[in-house]
């Protein structure tokens, strides 16, 4: 790995420390539900997904978490390790069997605590247009 | 609706739950994440763990056989059709390393009813083989009501 291992003293909230692009596909999908144990078909038919009242396969909510959680921690690196991690779902992050779903996770200093050495890591991830996480946020302890 | 009376039910803790190195690193590749310390057992020993350490959400496939107790439990009345997941939180004393054998004892924290829907939130206490914590699971669930009673 090239990246630079973060400095805690060097960070200042507000700093964007991570921006990534990433495209959840229906091959994500099927990855994450091998990993996760999470087989609900709402995550990989569509038939099911549409007669349930939705507008078709889903993300994972636990995927999209995850994998906003995965910008923050790849930034990370070994300065520290995450002791809180949370997030609401806010909106649906349907995956077009073709196009899949481009999101953008941006993860932000949203604030330090000096005395803990430790930083909250505000990720914003983005779906068409809207942020599809609530108040998503993750505690690194540096070291 | 929900039963409000399960409100501070404890379960019984789940069978224990062995962390595989190719498990964690199944799951790390499934988020996404490139870190070698998930990735990489070198790299993680180099970082002063014990082997690969697991993303930060890995701990909801511990979890999930917590909430399949209270899915199962009749009297808690949850019907798993309508269940929407609301928030999600882990609160870790230390990250997940292969080779971790993990119980989850369940805890039903709050049940509340907002308008037809029923929010429970459930926390799941994870501890390792020697019984100290690891991280606590925490999630909302909402059942949505029933739009046609």
């Amino acid at each position: 790995m090239s990246s630079v291992t973060p400095d805690f003293s060097q960070l200042e909230t507000g700093d964007v420390v991570a921006e990534r692009e990433l495209t959840l596909t229906r091959d994500t999908l099927v990855r994450y539900a091998g990993a996760s144990g999470d087989f609900n078909p709402i995550h990989y038919r569509d038939d099911f997904a549409i007669e349930v009242g939705l507008p078709g396969v889903l993300a994972h909510g636990m995927l999209t978490m995850g994998a906003a959680g995965s910008v923050a921690t790849d930034w990370l690196g070994d300065a520290g390790w995450v002791k809180d991690f949370q997030s609401r779902f806010t909106r649906p992050v349907p995956v077009d069997a073709k196009e899949g779903a481009p999101v953008t996770v941006t993860a932000t200093v949203g604030a330090l605590d000096p005395e803990a050495r430790t930083a909250r890591i505000d990720l914003k991830v983005v779906f068409d247009g809207s942020t599809v996480l609530g108040k998503a946020q993750l505690v690194a302890a540096f070291a | 609706m929900v039963n409000p009376e399960i409100q501070g039910r404890v379960y019984p803790p789940t069978a224990p739950y062995l962390v595989g190195r190719e498990k964690v690193r199944e799951f790390a590749r499934a988020v996404l994440s490139t870190s070698p310390l998930h990735l990489d057992p070198e790299a993680a020993k180099a970082a002063g763990y014990a082997d690969v350490i697991a993303p930060p959400t890995f701990a909801v496939t511990v979890q999930e056989a917590t909430l399949a107790q209270l899915l199962a439990d009749e009297e808690a009345g949850v019907d798993f059709t309508r269940v929407v997941h609301g928030d999600q939180r882990f609160t870790y004393t230390r990250p997940i390393v292969a080779g971790d054998e993990l119980t989850a004892t369940l805890t039903i924290a709050a049940v509340k009813q907002l308008g037809g829907h029923s929010m429970v939130t459930a926390s799941s206490d994870i501890v390792d083989a020697k019984g100290d914590h690891v991280v606590t699971a925490i999630s909302t669930l909402v059942v949505r009501g029933d739009e046609n009673a």
